[in-house]
């Protein structure tokens, strides 16, 4: 290894010319990896220290549509200091106009830690004191917008006024409540006696905030809480986890956005293989003259080996200066970004995740030519010098490429901790790098027969013959701008569909409002009224309560069926008597009418399928506080795509019907008559709540945005490193397009015929990656949304259009970068240089 | 071919022409006031040690340099104020050249590497003509092969096939054996005389080799940029 490091370091004295794109492809990807690393260390960093905060509490205790009872409250207070919290839905109402809002009640302990950021700024509970005798509210900006109101406006909430006294900019543990459709609107607890909105059977539930002393253990304190609240369908959290949405949220957003990274460096890879075969090319004459004094091919591999290894840790070490740092400077601005509290440091687990990535992806991407460069044989000094390096490796090195590749894809789905995904993600890069590999292939061979048929046309020919030749650009250029083109293509064809089935196709299917809490006598009014309305197509109800599936078949509910979102959290459940018109049972059979007997459920067909129930399994069910057990007798077809109403779990009307509980009912209208259906019904019925689903639609479009726009950044990024290989390859092709170009000329070409030659085949290699990555954008958005979605599919033409013309736009521009030497140059310097 | 229609009928003149160059020693004079005549059909040799300026002599008399000062014409058009471009069309239309590296395009086949000057002068009949100019060099079964897939003498054929399939009345021959063992390349000089005496072109043809030089009707050699004899002249005298 002492001689091989001594020429390597010899070798390195011409510096690093020629590596430019090694090193940048290998720093973006090891700073994408390392800053995506850093950000998510940040926010799990934020969510740990700052748990209590975003919970609101050292724990919190959560029930379903109730108090807790005395002894469930005296329990709570043997844990430390207690501070009840009742959260729910309601209309917000000033003058004509009404706004869904999620009002929390709070007592005077809240919050426990943390503060409450109001404007003005004035103690909170001031602002819930009120004024003159009419409680006060915090309300949030964007429903005082909306409403038109300013601060010491009046509003109702119920049948009962507050005041607004200040507007709610931000509540401690808003991080830690997940999503809801309507913004907050914060009052005294005990001052939503008289608004008539937590009747029997209104769906609302109260979170119970812990501040323990420091010496209580929480395991300890969580085991206590299982052992003394059984069976009361309780749910409990604690400051290790205070926001276990975002948590999870972020943890998958941020894997996800590692394996686009990792896509970056897939791409990059193609860059650096590209530059290292470039470079052994140059050193053709080098390795040879070595080989003729008597050089071994694995002494030359060694030598090799030892530049491009100091050059990749060269590209490493900057990407992870970079990755590291990037987030740091931006420290403020990712800070305000966020609605959680975030820790940015530099930490060393994402840091060594990224090296560890980028060093797998450098020998991965340099073996195979380095493997090639010990065939190099003393005869190339007098024969084929410029023909570089090529042929196969020794079955060592292929045996070793693919290890690496095993040890990288195994790397991955180790360290996202979502191993499917990866492995699934893996094997796409992968099949999307053969297709791209063999559709470069294809299109030479295309270009080729087309350039030898298309007589006629000159300039096509002479690009076509080029792009068909010999020569790496074709493969290169549409295996790195089609990577990454393809992720974009694919983000494009799922968001658009995505958003067309929730914000195009949705509306016009799905119910105008929800309407909830309606009392079991207001029901018939209601009906009557809406359905008197010439605007109002058809109104559906059913009885609504919520529940928490506890066991399925004797075991807890989630050692059965893990991370379904059926049992997660509580679920809003439903009772009949007769088989409701329209309802298709699958397997099973429906209790008959008037059924007495020991308590059945009909579970919707699909989750029973997703959850491996059978028939005959039994499922424990807490509602309200009580567990009730019940036999799996039926399955049905329960369809959510439409909007309507779909319970996924039914159960026969004498196990449910003597428990406090409301209706739901779901109103088609027209839309111009929505805002008089709400004004007509929210001040005849104070107490219940619409949901208007437009409003719904949009505010999910909106997360749906956000999220959109993170993984199209991630695939902007892979896209970008895919620019700097395409660069690269336009920069090693310069020389011999300045060749070609006095050659043309000498033959008589113009300038502009030359131009038009070098425009064109770099807008066809342009061309080939778009529609390649079109089609693979397609085939991966139609199988999002046909298997996944379960939504129709079609293809969105705008982004499609854009995949294309950027592709085009991308090659033209970086050919074009390089076509001015080729242009400018005089033939006879170039070709007497090259005598 | 006769003295007196050589006199009466050039088909390029040259007149104190000079050719400074920069490189990375500064200026350098390559060519310092050469004048010369050539006549239809005539076959020149330029000759003298590298470095003489014969190359560079006849790059400026293809267009593919410029000259410094001086004048240049050719077939009866002064080459000194036309364009690039205005050069290229003027050899597409009346020159072909061969290079001592042959300098096909690599990533054309032989026959569309011969194909492509008629395909610029927009040559309807392009790739018979240059299959038929491919056979006449001896490789009409090479067509398909790109030029890393032939040997030097081949290529070479290839680069003469490319540089006659056009007609051009001025052919121009740098060194074109100078990458060929001695074999290979006489059988490059016979090719290229017979085509030369097949088309009847003008031939101007720069060699080291004595015995290249004694085939031409006329040798020029150059010394330090400047013509230091003229078997014209002598035979003259």
């Amino acid at each position: 290894m002492n001689l091989a490091w001594r020429i390597a370091r010899r070798e390195l004295r011409g510096g690093l010319r020629g590596f430019w794109v090694f090193l940048a492809c290998l720093t973006l990807g090891v700073a994408a990896i390392a800053a995506i690393g850093t950000v998510r260390g940040a926010i799990e960093a934020g969510l740990t220290e700052q748990g209590a905060v975003i919970l609101g509490g050292d724990a919190e205790i959560q029930l379903t549509y109730r108090y807790a009872k005395p002894e469930e409250r005296a329990f709570f207070e043997s844990l430390g200091d207690v501070s009840e919290l009742v959260d729910f839905r309601s209309m917000l109402v000033a003058g004509e106009e009404r706004a869904l809002t999620q009002v929390k009640g709070v007592d005077d302990l809240y919050p426990l830690y943390g503060a409450v950021q109001l404007t003005p700024d004035m103690p909170l509970q001031d602002v819930l004191a009120g004024r003159d005798g009419v409680p006060g509210a915090a309300v949030d900006p964007v429903i005082l917008a909306r409403l038109g109101l300013e601060v010491g406006d009046r509003v109702k909430l119920g049948t009962k006024e507050f005041i607004a006294m200040a507007a709610l900019e931000r509540m401690p543990d808003s991080a830690g409540g997940g999503f809801s459709l309507g913004p907050p609107t914060l009052v005294a607890s005990a001052a939503l006696q008289g608004t008539g909105l937590l009747t029997p059977g209104t769906l609302f539930e109260t979170q119970y905030r812990i501040r323990m002393p420091e010496a209580l253990d929480l395991e300890t304190a969580k085991a206590d809480a299982e052992a003394n609240l059984e069976g009361t369908g309780f749910r409990w959290r604690d400051r290790r986890n205070g926001a276990p949405g975002i948590s999870r949220f972020v943890e998958r957003l941020s894997a996800f956005l590692v394996l686009v990274g990792l896509t970056g460096l897939a791409v990059g890879g193609v860059g650096v293989s590209a530059a290292v075969r470039a470079y052994l090319a140059g050193k053709t004459e080098v390795i040879a003259t070595l080989r003729s004094l008597g050089a071994s091919g694995g002494l030359v591999f060694r030598i090799y080996l030892l530049q491009v290894g100091i050059l990749a840790a060269l590209g490493i070490a900057m990407g992870l200066a970079l990755g590291g740092i990037l987030p740091l400077v931006f420290g403020p601005l990712i800070e305000a970004s966020l609605p959680v509290p975030v820790d940015l440091a530099l930490r060393l687990r994402p840091l060594a995740e990224a090296a560890l990535y980028g060093a797998l992806a450098a020998a991965l991407f340099t073996l195979w030519p380095l493997g090639q460069a010990e065939h190099i044989r003393a005869a190339a000094l007098f024969r084929d010098a410029q023909s570089g390096v090529q042929g196969w490796p020794r079955p060592v090195w292929i045996i070793a490429c693919g290890l690496i590749l095993a040890t990288l894809i195994g790397a991955a789905a180790w360290l996202s901790g979502l191993a499917m995904l990866s492995l699934w993600a893996a094997g796409g890069i992968m099949a999307a790098f053969l297709v791209l590999v063999l559709s470069a292939l294809g299109v030479r061979v295309l270009a080729r027969w087309l350039a030898r048929h298309l007589r006629g046309f000159r300039t096509l020919r002479f690009a076509l013959g080029a792009v068909g030749g010999p020569g790496r650009e074709a493969q290169a250029v549409v295996v790195s701008l089609g990577l990454g083109l393809s992720v974009l293509a694919a983000v494009g064809q799922i968001d658009w569909n995505l958003r067309n089935a929730i914000a195009g196709d949705l509306p016009d299917v799905a119910p105008s409002y929800f309407i909830v809490d309606i009392q079991p006598d207001q029901l018939e009014p209601l009906i009557a009224s809406l359905k008197a309305r010439p605007s109002v197509s058809k109104v559906e109800n059913a009885p609504m309560l919520r529940g928490v599936v506890t066991r399925i078949k004797d075991r807890p509910a989630a050692e059965v069926a893990g991370d379904h979102w059926v049992v997660h959290g509580d679920r809003g459940i439903t009772y009949a008597d007769a088989l409701p018109t329209g309802t298709k049972i699958t397997a099973g059979t429906w209790w008959g009418e008037g059924y007495e007997g020991a308590p059945q459920i009909s579970f919707a067909a699909e989750e029973a399928q997703e959850i491996g129930l059978k028939l005959g399994d039994s499922m424990t069910v807490n509602v309200l506080g009580r567990d009730i057990t019940a036999e799996i007798t039926s399955f049905r077809e329960v369809n959510f795509s439409t909007g309507g109403l779909g319970f996924v779990l039914s159960m026969n009307a004498a196990a449910l019907r003597d428990a406090p509980h409301t209706q739901i009912a779901t109103i088609y209208a027209q839309q111009a008559d929505e805002a008089a259906i709400l004004r007509d019904m929210a001040t005849a019925y104070p107490n219940i709540t619409a949901i208007r689903v437009r409003d719904a639609i949009n505010r999910v479009s909106e997360v749906l945005e956000g999220i959109a726009a993170a993984v199209t950044y991630g695939a902007l990024a892979t896209l970008f490193t895919g620019g700097i290989v395409l660069i690269g390859t336009a920069a090693a092709g310069e020389k011999a397009r300045v060749y070609e170009g006095a050659v043309l000329k000498t033959l008589g070409a113009s300038r502009a015929a030359v131009l038009a030659n070098f425009a064109l085949r770099s807008a066809l290699l342009g061309l080939t990656a778009g529609a390649i990555a079109l089609v693979a954008g397609i085939a991966a958005g139609w199988a999002v949304s046909v298997f996944v979605m379960e939504t129709d599919f079609q293809v969105a033409i705008g982004s499609a259009l854009a995949i294309i013309s950027g592709g085009i736009l991308a090659t033209l521009a970086t050919g074009l970068m390089f076509a001015w030497r080729p242009l400018a140059t005089r033939p006879a310097r170039v070709l007497r240089a090259r005598e | 071919m006769p003295k007196d229609q050589a006199m009466t009928d050039p088909v390029m003149r040259l007149k104190d022409l000079t050719l400074s160059l920069d490189g990375n020693a500064g200026v350098v004079e390559v060519l310092n006031g050469i004048s010369l005549e050539v006549a239809a059909g005539e076959t020149l040799g330029l000759t003298g040690a590298s470095g003489s300026g014969k190359s560079s002599l006849l790059m400026v008399m293809g267009g593919l340099e410029r000259a410094t000062s001086g004048l240049i014409s050719v077939l009866g058009q002064d080459l000194t104020p036309m364009g690039e471009d205005g050069l290229a069309r003027f050899r597409r239309d009346h020159m072909g050249v061969v290079f001592q590296s042959f300098h096909l395009i690599p990533t054309m086949t032989a026959l569309e590497n011969v194909a492509l000057p008629l395909e610029l002068a927009g040559d309807a009949d392009a790739f018979a003509r240059a299959e038929a100019e491919l056979a006449a060099v001896g490789l009409g079964s090479r067509g398909d092969h790109y030029p890393l897939q032939m040997s030097g003498g081949e290529q070479q054929r290839v680069a003469l096939a490319r540089a006659v399939v056009g007609r051009p009345k001025i052919l121009l021959a740098d060194e074109p054996t100078g990458n060929l063992d001695a074999a290979t390349g006489e059988m490059v000089m016979d090719l290229l005389f017979d085509l030369r005496d097949k088309y009847g072109a003008t031939l101007i043809l720069v060699t080291h080799a004595p015995e290249l030089a004694a085939r031409c009707d006329r040798v020029v050699q150059l010394r330090d940029g400047q013509v230091v004899s003229d078997s014209l002249a002598v035979a003259a005298q």
